[in-house]
């Protein structure tokens, strides 16, 4: 089980180094230049010319990538063209709204659909089996954008009962320490940490998170939905259900205690699988609701050709990618005991 | 077995009593089929049916649907109606190609992979790679990156997802080399050609036609949303992502807009999905449970 | 190694999940912070205001720095961080002196040498510094507060060019970051101006956060333009960019923000009959749209191919399709703006009266001959998409083939640069468009210039031989102090725009702002300035 684990952890190396091989082929192969952008207008070429000098921009590709590569081994992600940030304080500023939305997404989908698919499953053949499928299959036919309009055009504008757009963190500050820095923690309602204004805390946030959460989790419940549901009708059809059955047991008892522990594995898959489903329709949310995470920092980012950003945020979205199907990978031992290594 | 007895019975059968009978057994396919022929339709007559989609008409801009424009007229003075109709056009052109495109790539590299240890841990590490970036995300940045046009939306939808059909083709291809009949074939001398296409082609045929039915789908999303960030299908052209990503702005003023195309996007990528789910719940649960 | 960035960051996420285990109810203790948040029309990417001509950067760069002089409301020169100014008779040695009580963000006094480094970097950016630089012989320190720049010859912009409204603006910086390279932005954000840079609060893309600068001694007189006094009346100013306008709109509505600085004019309408709501032009100048043949291409390498763009141009075809309601818009035949000292209709009749015939006649005359012409679209700027897609149509009406090539704006920087052929990447049009502030003169007009390949703005007009060439009339211009006279070389330079046509004029308009009603003392004024604003 250990050297498992080892060798499943030994196994993303490669994984990474071809994403960051991919991602800076795909840069420095394209057309564009950063360098013209940030001259501007009135810039002259040989001003282009001078900037592109000063970025790196002219010195040949395999040299530009290992003095990438080489900065990446010390945890420097190199700084924005732009704005000259270091990008791991962009991403790290970031982080939050998206962690938040990609959490409460997933918890939101695994509570609705879970239910739901036992139920579409138990119920079988039913309208009741009927109705969840046919949701699960527009949640996958909607796009993400028209979901969130919608729900904008009724809920907030219409009946006010969410905010329109924007993010609130859940940290407030809760005291001042004796060395006069903010205390912060998690409140109701509160001063927010960064601005040092009220309306942050969990009432605020999870009112601002609320609808983008529903949008984006959508696909999320149907996808999982329709595999719990694939799941358990396979597992009551083994024999140890229909011993469990003739044991006596309540239906309620086999459904939850046999039924759903045995289809857990591909459920907790799929959760993995839609890692990468969730982290791309991050970027449309945000966008949508005007939420500063990394999504919209990604799009920003390649629109402007800011190569740091891009190469350090899809490394990280990568790496997280990576990360998740490992502990899925690993968790399947937990879940399932006639899995051993 | 038990199709070759329904088969035995059917022929007895009246062509209507056969249709029906399929209709009733098979509800899912027959409605996403009839829906998506009514796209294609659309599709082929668009021209013939509406006005230019591209004419501007800045003194009739903002036109509410009705009194001639069925379905009103958006900033720049353009039919909805007509650019709607057009819309599909791309949508099922993008689709159908992403689908194509990604799934014959799958095949080839998943054929030789599932054959070859070598060309397998190579490739599949790179495919791991691949799949490690949010598709969303890659296919934005090869967008942008190089230029807008349908070609390389197609080409940009299309990447993400060849390591999925590549895995897909894989592993079917390893169950199936595993079987005594193929080992036979490779036993008496046959080729490895004559192996991949004769034994081991057939068997990845319909699992690759339901998961091509969800490239479909997904790319008509993806291409929608790619126009919606202004990463997409080069804006003149009117695909259902760009009417509604110009229109977004509008979309309290005029919220026709995007909602025509949205209601026709939908509707299309439906039919897509009701057609792949109906082919799967025939294919065996085996090969069925490795999809989605 | 983990770097600083990360482990600070940790160190956060460690600090939050030790004191979350103290949960808090904190409501109530709210300081009454006064905090104007303002939608601005763009993201600020770049903060060094001389390094590049973005409007939002030059937005920023009156937030955080001062100028030595400024335009005020009848676009005249007034001393803004100078106490006044002496010319000599000859008109050669400007001396300047600077006011008491000036400060830069961090403590240190103002100084003259701070001053004179400051216009130096200026003008290795900047056109109008670049022609001042030609004509200055010397800059010299007399003491800390003042010193003099001597010309080598007379020059009637010297006050125009320090006062300059619009980019780039003179911004004063401190002499250490002035010396500093003009390729290069500066590393920090350093000004004397009324508010200061809050760097840890910065989240690029997302907010940019001012404060307060409490040391700001403003001047006495009341605020007009860019001149007179900056009296802050907020602690903070946060600037929240919201990509998309409807949502903009909405948070405008709904309170989470005060200021609407560029509201698509389309939804205008939705807001106008919301009292919470005020709708203004505060920039009374406008903007000018302009239609950019590449002069080295062909068939627009030909006057008479480019004389052609002008009657097919129907500016009011552009205005209805990209601005839409008639109250922001009107027709402008002039080069250097309506409403302006140096407007005229002189030789507009072509533009004014389109004919399509006479149109397509033209561009024959000019050596057409059914080539595919490149009109560059980028596409996520509305506006310029709008015009995109109408000049394509009315080239087509006129017998031409157009490809419209679909790109984002920071492509097309790139691409437009590009002097190349058709055939081997080239390009013969893109738009743009230019507010008033940067088009009312000649010398700030770069789309005038007929400068050729070395000095013209992409696109590349050349007319530069002789005194009535768009070249020659613009250095008379420069050299002339007299508005009378002023005038008369404009309106030469006019008439032989309209026979060399270096860009194509589709129209003026005027962006509304929109800002909550509970606002008081927005100013009017080509640029958005923050001081003045009252909250309530």
């Amino acid at each position: 089980m250990f050297g498992y684990v080892i060798r499943r952890i030994l196994a993303t190396i490669p994984v990474m180094g071809v994403v960051a091989i991919f991602v800076f082929l795909l840069l420095h192969l394209t057309p564009g230049d950063p360098a013209a952008v940030i001259a501007g207008d009135y810039a002259s070429p040989a001003d282009v010319e001078r900037i592109r000098e000063t970025l790196g921009l002219n010195r040949p590709l395999h040299i530009q990538f290992f003095t990438w590569a080489g900065q990446l081994f010390q945890g420097d992600l190199g700084v924005s063209i732009f704005s000259k940030q270091p990008v791991i304080k962009l991403i790290g500023q970031r982080i939050e709204p998206t962690l938040a939305l990609a959490t409460t997404t997933i918890i939101f989908a695994v509570l609705l659909a879970v239910p739901l698919g036992v139920l579409a499953a138990w119920k079988s053949g039913t309208w009741i089996d009927r109705s969840v499928m046919v949701f699960a299959v527009l949640g996958f036919s909607v796009p993400i954008f028209i979901i969130a309009y919608s729900m904008i055009w009724t809920l907030s504008i219409h009946l006010h009962w969410f905010p329109v757009q924007g993010y609130k963190s859940f940290l407030i500050q809760t005291g001042t320490g004796i060395d006069g820095a903010a205390i912060i923690g998690i409140g109701f309602e509160g001063i927010c940490r960064d601005s040092g204004r009220a309306g942050c805390g969990l009432v605020p946030f999870f009112r601002h998170i609320a609808l983008p959460s529903i949008a984006l989790g959508l696909v999320y419940v149907a996808l999982i939905a329709r595999i719990t549901r694939a799941s358990v009708m396979e597992v009551l059809t083994e024999d140890y259900i229909r011993t469990a059955h003739a044991k006596g047991l309540s239906p309620r008892v086999v459904l939850i205690r046999h039924a759903l522990k045995n289809a857990s594995v591909p459920i907790v898959t799929i959760i993995g699988i839609g890692i990468a489903l969730l982290l791309g329709g991050v970027v449309v949310t945000e966008s949508v609701f005007n939420i500063p995470g990394l999504g919209r920092l990604t799009v920003d980012a390649i629109l402007h050709r800011d190569y740091p950003i891009i190469q350090g945020l899809i490394l990280i979205f990568a790496g997280v990618y990576v990360l998740i199907n490992l502990l899925v990978d690993i968790s399947y031992t937990f879940l399932d005991p006639r899995i051993r290594y | 077995m038990d199709a070759m007895a329904d088969e035995s019975l059917v022929v007895r059968e009246s062509l209507g009593a056969r249709v029906r009978q399929y209709c009733r057994r098979n509800p899912t396919i027959v409605i996403g089929a009839l829906l998506l022929l009514m796209m294609l339709i659309i599709a082929l007559l668009a021209s013939y049916l509406t006005p230019d989609p591209m004419k501007l008409n800045p003194i009739k801009r903002l036109r509410v649907p009705g009194e001639g424009m069925l379905f009103g007229t958006d900033m720049y003075g353009r039919d909805v109606f007509a650019r709607t109709l057009h819309g599909s056009r791309i949508s099922l052109l993008v689709g159908l190609s992403a689908a194509a495109v990604s799934t014959f790539f799958g095949l080839t590299i998943g054929l030789l992979a599932g054959y070859n240890r070598l060309f397998d841990t190579i490739v599949m590490r790179f495919m791991d790679g691949i799949m490690a970036i949010p598709s969303i995300l890659l296919a934005i940045a090869l967008v942008s990156l190089t230029g807008a046009s349908v070609g390389i939306v197609i080409v940009a939808i299309s990447i993400p997802e060849i390591p999925r059909v590549v895995r897909l083709v894989r592993s079917v291809v390893l169950t199936i080399r595993e079987q005594p009949y193929v080992e036979a074939a490779i036993s008496v001398g046959a080729r490895l050609p004559t192996i991949l296409l004769r034994h081991i082609l057939p068997n990845t045929l319909a699992p690759l036609i339901v998961q091509a039915t969800y490239v479909c789908a997904s790319a008509m999303i993806t291409e929608a949303i790619l126009s919606f960030l202004g990463a997409g299908t080069p804006p003149d052209i009117p695909s259902w992502g760009n009417v509604i990503s110009e229109g977004r702005q509008y979309f309290q003023r005029a919220p026709w807009i995007i909602f025509f195309p949205g209601v026709f996007l939908t509707i299309t990528v439906l039919a897509v999905n009701i057609l792949g789910d109906g082919l799967r719940d025939g294919l065996d649960p085996r090969i069925a449970r490795q999809m989605r | 190694m983990i770097s600083k960035h990360l482990q600070s960051f940790m160190r956060i996420g460690m600090s939050a999940l030790l004191a979350s285990a103290v949960l808090g109810f904190s409501a109530g203790s709210v300081m009454a912070e006064k905090v104007l948040r303002v939608a601005p029309h763009a993201d600020l990417k770049n903060l060094d205001p001389i390094w590049t001509t973005a409007y939002i950067t030059r937005n920023h760069g009156y937030m955080v720095y001062d100028t030595l002089i400024a335009m005020d409301g009848d676009l005249n020169p007034q001393p803004q961080m100078l106490e006044g100014w002496d010319v000599s008779d000859d008109g050669l040695t400007y001396t300047f002196t600077l006011r008491d009580g000036l400060k830069w963000h961090d403590g240190a006094p103002v100084t003259s040498v701070d001053c004179i480094a400051s216009i130096m970097r200026w003008s290795k950016r900047d056109g109008m510094g670049q022609k001042l630089a030609d004509f200055t012989k010397s800059m010299s320190r007399i003491d800390d507060k003042s010193f003099k720049l001597v010309l080598n010859k007379p020059y009637g912009l010297v006050l125009a060019s320090l006062g300059k409204i619009s980019s780039n603006v003179p911004f004063m910086m401190p002499v250490r970051l002035a010396m500093m390279d003009a390729f290069e932005a500066v590393p920090e954000i350093v000004g004397s101006g009324p508010f200061v840079f809050d760097k840890d609060a910065w989240v690029p893309g997302a907010k940019v956060v001012y404060r307060k600068n409490t040391a700001y001694v403003p001047r006495s007189e009341p605020a007009s333009y860019a001149a007179g006094g900056k009296r802050v009346h907020v602690d903070t100013v946060e600037w929240i960019y919201i990509p998309d306008a409807a949502t903009t709109m909405n948070a405008l509505v709904a309170g989470e923000i005060d200021f609407w600085e560029s509201p698509a004019v389309d939804l205008v309408p939705s807001m106008e009959g919301n009292a919470d709501i005020t709708i203004k032009v505060i920039d009374p100048l406008g903007t000018q749209g302009w239609l950019r043949p590449n002069h080295l291409n062909p068939p627009f390498d030909n006057p008479k191919a480019r004389q052609a763009l002008t009657h097919m141009v129907n500016q009011e075809d552009y205005l209805r399709a990209i601005i839409g309601d008639e109250k922001f818009w009107s027709t402008c035949p002039a080069y250097f703006m309506c409403g302006t000292p140096l407007d005229t209709d002189i030789g507009s009749e072509a533009l004014v009266k389109q004919d399509l015939a006479k149109a397509k006649a033209l561009l024959k005359e000019g050596g057409y001959n059914g080539e595919t012409l490149i009109l560059m679209d980028p596409t996520d700027i509305p506006v310029l998409h709008g015009a995109s897609l109408v000049t394509a149509q009315m080239l087509r009406d006129i017998g031409a083939k157009v490809e419209v090539q679909a790109m984002d704006w920071s492509t097309l920087t790139s691409r437009r640069a590009e002097k190349k052929s058709i055939a081997d990447g080239g390009w013969n049009i893109f738009h743009t468009y230019s507010t008033g502030a940067d088009v009312s003169s000649p010398i700030a007009n770069i789309g005038i210039s007929g400068g050729c390949e070395e000095k013209a703005w992409f696109g590349w007009p050349c007319d530069r031989d002789g005194p009535d060439s768009l070249e020659g009339l613009r250095d008379a211009f420069s050299e002339e102090s007299d508005p009378a006279k002023q005038k008369a070389i404009a309106t030469k330079l006019q008439a032989r725009a309209y026979e060399v046509v270096p860009y194509v004029n589709y129209g003026q308009w005027f962006q509304p702002t929109a800002y909550r009603s509970s606002l008081k003392g927005v100013l009017i004024s080509p640029v958005p300035f923050f001081w003045n604003i009252e909250l309530n």
